[in-house]
């Protein structure tokens, strides 16, 4: 993954949202996933992962969502696109876990596409993470983000597509 | 399609557990499925599900394979709610748990009602009756057709009788189906009219290697895994037999296995695969063995489209000059050496001009595959073929050039070689000898013609994967449609009175009665009258075999949509309801043709047909001794199955063969491999002719999302989104000039027809080339391909010449397809 380490991520001032990530991957919901009747969605955590002048097209950053086992990468793409947030609709994210078997994708900035190191799938974050080519059944799951035009913050609040290796997205 | 999108049910602990075998490419790759009632659920500790995994916790990568496509939700006829998973098997020998795109969607497209793709599924007989479809029982639906057929039968014989028939295994086939297929067309009916799966006779695709003694599925997967060289020939084999490439040849390529090639050529000098390409394209498979095994160990040889017979040539011409082929084997197992060598004598700078591939990359191929190793043995090169050259310029020769120059250096029947077909789809035949000539009718054109009063639809679609296409779906329109108005005027009769008119008007008016067997209603339903349902594995048992022979049973596991039948049971059922007509005709000797087929269940097919081949006059894949699988031995056996032909049963189990050939004895009357002489002839006319014309060749093969003609996948959203129409790569140069952005809609028009695509750039293509998706339902690129065949009546798809213009801007494909580039770079 060119150069998202998670010390790029905690320099964005992510530190609050990792708190959180850990707070959740921890035992928030217990050994078993709060059974909650009255809704149909998972209790996914809400996650501050970013400030929107931080990013820069083209470089990922990484994070984990919705908790510390489940990395994933936000991304400016520098134009609009589908399902992007942002002052230029353009900033997504997704799980970084090949929906295929697992492996983690990379990002490659001259195709603008995650690629699996595994198996040779690609996926393209600009196309809500369309499966370009590959053996994958499933495109990369997406993160919904929210946008707050006041701070420019950008809030992780659910996970569209199942994560690899996972029963559910909340553990 | 699933229901499930971020959260799945887990299968119990005691959830039905049965095997599967991959319904859709050669490869056959092993699944199990788990079934379970809806209203439970298996937990996420270890001991609570039975996949034994923990999904408390994160899995690591490459634990599982478990996504929301490989489960669903099934309804039964017991009117109960099941949930289902099928999910890859580390212990199948074929995939070792890996699933492809295709495979890994199994559960999705297994039928579900009010959902996609099962609502599409044909459930019911279906007539078109008047202006529109209406559903009939299977007893109106049966009379109808054996009713038409007897009538065409008794006054102008079988030839008036055609068929589209699959040949094949995986879905759609089997040993079973192809069985009672066969025994009702070619022992019932006796008719040779009769096109089989993807091309317009009933003709073999390897006739050239046959004749030559040679099987064309002669190795074992394990082979490619210890070859020194894979040569592989217009074959794709990330894309089109996935899991063969990434489970076998991937670790021969990447050096893992080198450890294993000491143990098995002790002597030898043994280090990482190398891998040759002929293609005229730089593949996706190009690009992933780049990765794999770095480029130092890649030869791309980017062919001038049709001259594959003057590259084999000319590389078998040097390399006798070098003294590289073997003089002892050949003197023993072969005749014809000398004729060969003389008539495909070919220097390699003639070579060169010809193949457009530079003498340096000529030598370094040789060198490569032929050139005896450091240790002075013959390098151990396995060659792989596909529809590069199958559907290349002269099926026939081709094959036949590349054979000999793989029998000069006896690469077959050595592990670690074999020359060997790559494979579209599982294979399964067992069928009563075709009744026939060679070369076996040109069907289309017969039909093209105005011959033939009845053609059943079996289980492949013409309309999408025939050759001349255009002029075919015209002429089997306009005939259909006479018929279609004959009917539609018999209003208030009998079954009798509607076969009367029928009658009528194919024997007086030219009309065609079209009958379409298959699971869902498809683009050649548009012009049938009667829908037959047939149901896939899973829905049945089934047994097929894959690319290195492995036969497997995929055990029925759910129940089909509607009436639905097996086709072998849908076989039986014309047989029985002719053999009715006949006896109430008091016509004996006719009723006695359609004897036999008094079976309940698909096993009655397979035990009358398979298990019988070693004692009455059957072509089966599975030989003589076919009599020693059964049912209970094969589910015995599992997703590792048995590989073909089977030696013995002992100790409970099937003991099958892993390559043919190890004794140099050879599929010919003497034993002997016989070389055949075939010299480079240059293009046919007919194709010569539209090269000249026409700026652009046309290139066409599949994708890897997309199986065979979208039946399932154009309903499904992951595979329609992505393609909603053909796309075809083009080069950014060449797409410049004409105006063309990817996702711009462009006609591709030459003498032959006219078809549509979406435009896709792509750097890798070459100008003046441009390469189209084979088969799919929206852009036919068979309405551009000539109507040229070989000795064999095999076409030359990949010999279309056409010229390119843009259409117009279809915004909604440019929102949602993505156009980044396919090749992993």
């Amino acid at each position: 993954m060119s150069d998202i380490t998670r010390r790029n991520f905690l320099k964005l001032g992510g530190g609050v949202a990792a708190g959180t990530a850990s707070l959740v991957s921890g035992n928030l919901f217990g050994a078993e996933p709060a059974v909650t009747a009255g809704r149909t969605t998972l209790p996914y955590p809400r996650q501050l992962v970013g400030k929107a002048p931080a990013l820069r097209p083209g470089t990922p950053v990484s994070f984990t969502y919705p908790d510390a086992d489940s990395p994933c990468a936000i991304i400016k793409t520098g134009q609009p696109v589908p399902g992007g947030v942002g002052p230029d609709k353009d900033i997504v994210a997704y799980s970084t876990l090949c929906t295929h078997m697992g492996c983690p994708v990379s990002y490659d900035d001259k195709a603008r596409t995650f690629k699996c190191p595994c198996h040779f799938s690609i996926f393209d974050p600009e196309m809500e993470g369309q499966m370009v080519d590959g053996q994958a059944t499933e495109n990369l799951p997406r993160i919904v983000l929210e946008y707050n035009d006041k701070d420019g913050s950008v809030t992780a609040v659910a996970v569209e597509g199942l994560i690899y290796g996972r029963q559910a997205n909340v553990l | 399609m699933s229901k499930f999108t971020d959260r799945i049910p887990l299968p119990p602990t005691d959830a039905h557990k049965t095997n599967m075998t991959c319904h859709f490419c050669i490869v056959g790759c092993g699944y199990h499925v788990y079934k379970w009632p809806a209203n439970r659920e298996g937990g996420r500790a270890p001991h609570e599900n039975a996949l034994g995994l923990d999904f408390r916790k994160q899995l690591p990568a490459l634990q599982t394979i478990l996504t929301p496509a490989m489960v669903n939700r099934i309804r039964d006829r017991d009117g109960n709610d099941y949930n289902i998973m099928i999910v890859p098997d580390k212990q199948c020998r074929v995939n070792q748990g890996l699933s492809s795109t295709r495979g890994g969607q199994m559960a999705s497209v297994m039928y579900t009602a009010g959902d996609m793709p099962g609502e599409m599924r044909l459930k019911y007989p279906m007539l078109f009756a008047a202006d529109d479809w209406v559903e009939v029982d299977w007893n109106r639906a049966l009379q109808l057709y054996a009713g038409v057929t007897k009538r065409i039968l008794d006054k102008h014989g079988p030839d008036a009788l055609m068929f589209n028939l699959f040949d094949h295994g995986g879905a759609g086939g089997g040993f079973e189906n192809t069985w009672g297929t066969g025994k009702l067309i070619f022992s019932g009916l006796q008719t040779k009219m009769v096109r089989i799966h993807n091309r317009p006779a009933y003709n073999s695709e390897c006739h050239a290697t046959r004749d030559m003694g040679i099987g064309e599925l002669n190795n074992s997967y394990e082979d490619a895994e210890v070859a020194d060289v894979i040569f592989s020939i217009g074959a794709n084999a990330y894309e089109t037999q996935t899991n063969y490439f990434l489970a076998h040849w991937v670790p021969n390529l990447s050096g893992a296995n080198v450890a294993k090639k000491k143990k098995w050529f002790p002597n030898e000098t043994v280090e990482r695969g190398k891998v040759i390409f002929v293609d005229p394209r730089r593949s996706l498979t190009v690009s992933v063995a780049e990765q794999v095994a770095g480029k130092d160990n890649v030869l791309h040889l980017a062919i001038q489209p049709g001259t594959d017979t003057a590259l084999f040539n000319g590389l078998l011409t040097y390399v006798v000059e070098k003294g590289w082929h073997n003089k002892a084997f050949i003197k023993a197992h072969t005749k014809g050496f000398d004729a060969a060598l003389k008539a495909n004598k070919l220097s390699l700078t003639a070579c060169s001009k010809i193949t457009g591939i530079s003498v340096a990359d000529l030598k370094k191929a040789a060198d490569w595959a032929y050139k005896p190793k450091a240790s002075g043995h013959p390098p151990r090169t396995m060659h792989g073929y596909e529809k590069g050259i199958i559907w290349g310029n002269d099926n026939y020769r081709i094959q036949s050039a590349l054979v000999d120059l793989v029998l000069a250096t006896q690469n077959v029947g050595r592990r670690g070689t074999g020359v060997v077909r790559m494979g579209g789809h599982q294979e399964g035949y067992t069928r009563p000898p075709y009744p026939g000539p060679r070369p076996a009718p040109f069907i289309d054109q017969e039909i093209i013609k105005g011959k033939g009063r009845m053609l059943t639809v079996w289980a492949c679609n013409a309309f999408q994967t025939t050759l001349n296409a255009q002029a075919y779906r015209n002429a089997v329109y306009r005939r259909a449609d006479i018929v279609r108005q004959a009917m539609a005027r018999a209003r208030g009769g009998s079954t009798e009175n509607l076969i009367d008119a029928i009658v009528e008007a194919v024997d007086k008016r030219g009309g065609l009665f079209v009958v379409d067997i298959d699971l869902y209603k498809v683009k050649f339903s548009d012009a049938a009258h009667l829908l037959l349902p047939a149901t896939h594995p899973g829905e049945m048992n089934l047994t097929s075999m894959n690319g290195e022979r492995r036969m497997r049973l995929s055990e029925r596991f759910m129940d089909p949509p509607g009436v639905a039948r097996p086709d072998c049971l849908i076989a039986a059922d014309i047989a029985n309801e002719l053999k009715r007509l006949y006896e109430k005709d008091g016509n004996s000797k006719m009723a006695k043709r359609f004897e036999g087929f008094n079976w309940k269940t698909e096993e009655d097919a397979f035990n009358d047909g398979f298990r019988m081949a070693g004692k009455k006059k059957i072509d089966s894949q599975g030989g003589p001794t076919g009599d020693l699988a059964t049912y209970t031995r094969l589910r015995a056996m599992g997703t590792n199955g048995v590989q073909l032909p089977i030696k013995e049963y002992k100790n409970d189990k099937l003991i099958g063969t892993e390559m043919l050939y190890t004794d140099s004895k050879f599929s010919t009357a003497d034993g002997k491999a016989h070389f055949l002489p075939s010299p480079w002839n240059g293009l046919p006319a007919t194709v010569e002719r539209e090269k000249k014309k026409y700026k652009f060749w046309i290139n066409n093969g599949r994708t890897n999302h997309i199986w065979q003609t979208a039946y399932h996948d154009r309903y499904i959203a992951f595979r329609r989104n992505r393609f909603p129409m053909s796309p075809m790569e083009m080069n950014p140069e060449d797409a410049k000039k004409l105006g063309v952005t990817s996702g711009d809609i462009v006609e591709v028009f030459n003498d032959f027809g006219s078809t549509f695509a979406m435009a896709y750039l792509e750097p890798d293509i070459r100008a003046g080339q441009a390469f189209m998706m084979f088969g799919y339902d929206n852009g036919v690129v068979g309405d551009v391909v000539t109507n040229w065949t070989d000795r064999n009546v095999v076409p030359y798809y990949k010999g279309t010449w056409a010229n390119i213009r843009r259409v117009g801007n279809m915004e909604a494909y440019k929102q949602t397809v993505s156009f980044k580039r396919r090749r992993f770079l």
